[in-house]
């Protein structure tokens, strides 16, 4: 897998034209313009406050760009009716809290909201469903479980599973591996590299360079509310990209096990 | 603690609260000043003889109150539920929010002013009421910067509920008649409650608890925060909306027929989330159940304990049921 960029999809499913966006002060967003390649796993990086969320919210339809447009198939994003978006695309916010005392299995169940309705409510397809995301993510033996008892990479892919519940081709996540544990943030990533390629469409914001650097089929940084180098890791992560996006000064090696780009920060002596 | 499992265990709990409802029912109407056993009152109930003065007991006196605590234990449990989802905070109900407040500073000055006493209009003061108490608790706590919090909401509640409850005092302290009719009301009573104020109030209590039950499963959707919600195709402004005229209806109904009765909106939605876990699919039905098991057999106690006196339900609720609630949180957390 960590030699595929080439399975880049020409058609994208989910894309961005002159997206602009701001919360009243200074845009975050100025007139980006990204297409998701499908079947792909895409990671999205860059410094804080330089807009990388907020373009994934705008992709997902949690925000409305007050410039440009989202396309989702073809159509403007904000004229597909809600329910009918979340069964093309699911999105996963940053640092989601559940419920005191809702179990694994309960949280996994809400990613079947929008393909129940009043007359069609729970059925065996979705029992299915939700079965199948269980062990994508490997919860099937903490199903019973609540959430908030588990530890945080089983809770972060707890949510994961609900959002693959939903099955749909698209997926946003929002800095999913935040907060973890280095092992705990490659476990999540190899589950997310895996479903993508089973044939999804992911799209994951990313604080941690070289974690994205090793699992992106295709790596965007962003600065400023626009987009500065998008493509394979390997042409994407270099020293220029790196002091211009991060003002960081580095050299990249390559892993010697598995070729991708790995950044070492130069150290003042 | 390991929550119950949808379905499995769902149907016999409800089974098994609907028949606590039954009994303490039963237990409410067949002790007083003139006890009546059990079976007679099984027999006033499905095959009454006018000529025996316990049987008119039994459904002229006795059976309104029992069926208004029911219905009041009910519509205040359901109504903290929803507050509780909408909110994601665990302090919210009608009392902390200051809509009960509302509800009864309307029906207070309908009363005090109009003289509204025993009329049908009461439910919709109380309505009305509460509408305008929730729109300046909201607008205080959106005012605060940070915006509508869990914290500000509280806050912002209990500012608007104590106001409220100053002009409450002004205007019976003013109007002896009113303050006559209304002691014992402002602290919670179901004392007096008749069928005419019963069927005043059931339409919106009715109403309220199908809007309820209708948007149960997306609450709990909607509990993971709004962005999830929206994720996952939630209308959520929709749902937001349905939820708060749901626990105006509620609440209009329980104030309007037993006053300020607080406790119940907050407590039964917490025991119940301890033993049932998190899906308002089940917590909503369930917690109907238990608040109406609950303020029935409270009522009970009420009416019995200083007997020939009466306690006031709404002191009651809290005498009893603060223990229990501090017990099962400290063994259940």
């Amino acid at each position: 897998m960590f030699d595929s960029p080439a399975r880049l999809d020409p058609l994208p499913r989910l894309s961005a034209h002159g997206v602009t966006f701001g919360y009243g002060g200074p845009a975050i967003l100025q007139g980006v313009d990204f297409a998701v390649p499908t079947g792909a796993l895409t990671v999205l990086v860059g410094p804080n406050g330089c807009g990388k969320s907020t373009l994934l919210k705008a992709l997902g339809r949690i925000l409305t760009p007050q410039g440009g447009q989202v396309m989702l198939d073809g159509t403007p994003i904000g004229a597909i009716p809600t329910r009918e978006v979340a069964r093309r695309l699911a999105m996963l916010p940053q640092g989601p809290v559940a419920p005191e005392g809702l179990t694994v299995r309960e949280l996994v169940a809400q990613g079947r909201y929008p393909h129940q309705s009043f007359l069609r409510q729970w059925t065996r397809e979705d029992a299915r469903a939700v079965d199948h995301a269980l062990t994508l993510t490997a919860l099937a033996g903490l199903a019973g479980r609540p959430v908030a008892s588990l530890s945080g990479g089983q809770r972060q892919r707890a949510w994961i599973a609900m959002t693959l519940a939903q099955e749909t081709d698209l997926i946003l996540l929002d800095e999913p591996t935040t907060f973890l544990d280095l092992k705990v943030q490659i476990d999540v990533m190899s589950c997310l590299a895996a479903i993508a390629r089973s044939g999804k469409t992911l799209v994951v914001v990313l604080h941690e360079l070289n974690i994205a650097a090793a699992f992106a089929d295709h790596l965007v940084m962003m600065r400023g509310g626009a987009i500065v180098a998008a493509g394979a890791p390997c042409a994407v992560m270099t020293p220029a990209n790196l002091r211009n996006v991060f003002d960081l000064d580095a050299q990249v090696i390559a892993d010697p096990a598995s070729g991708r780009p790995v950044c070492l920060p130069r150290l003042v002596a | 603690m390991k929550a119950l499992t949808w379905p499995a265990l769902t149907w016999p709990a409800l089974t098994a609260l609907a028949g606590a409802v039954v009994l303490a029912a039963m237990w409410h109407v067949s002790v007083g000043a003139r006890p009546v056993a059990l079976t007679e009152v099984w027999r006033a109930l499905v095959a009454p003889d006018p000529a025996l003065f316990d049987h008119t007991v039994v459904r002229d006196l006795r059976l309104p109150r029992a069926l208004s605590a029911a219905a009041v234990g009910a519509a205040l449990a359901v109504a903290g539920a929803l507050m509780q989802a909408v909110t994601r905070n665990p302090l919210a109900e009608p009392a902390t929010l200051g809509l009960m407040a509302g509800a009864s500073s309307a029906v207070v000055l309908g009363i005090g002013w109009f003289g509204l006493a025993g009329s049908a209009w009461i439910p919709l003061f109380a309505a009305c009421g509460s509408v305008a108490a929730a729109v300046m608790v909201w607008g205080l706590a959106g005012a605060v910067p940070g915006g509508t919090r869990p914290l500000t909401l509280i806050l912002a509640g209990s500012a608007v509920a104590t106001f409220l409850g100053a002009i409450d005092g002004a205007v019976l302290l003013l109007d002896e008649e009113a303050f006559r009719m209304l002691r014992v009301w402002m602290v919670g009573t179901l004392s007096g409650a008749d069928m005419d104020r019963l069927g005043y109030a059931l339409p919106w209590g009715a109403a309220g608890m199908l809007a309820a039950l209708a948007i149960a499963r997306p609450l709990t959707a909607l509990a993971l925060g709004d962005d999830t919600a929206q994720g996952l195709g939630l209308p959520v402004a929709r749902i937001r909306a349905v939820a708060l005229l749901a626990v105006v209806a509620l609440t209009a109904a329980a104030v309007s027929v037993a006053g300020l009765l607080g406790f119940v909106g907050l407590v039964i939605p917490h025991v119940v989330r301890l033993l049932a876990g998190a899906d308002y699919a089940r917590i909503l039905p369930i917690s109907a159940l238990a608040g109406a098991a609950y303020l029935t057999a409270i009522d009970t106690v009420a009416r019995i304990a200083l007997a020939p006196s009466e306690v006031a339900t709404g002191l009651m609720t809290a005498i009893i049921g603060a223990p229990v609630f501090l017990w099962l949180v400290r063994t259940r957390a």
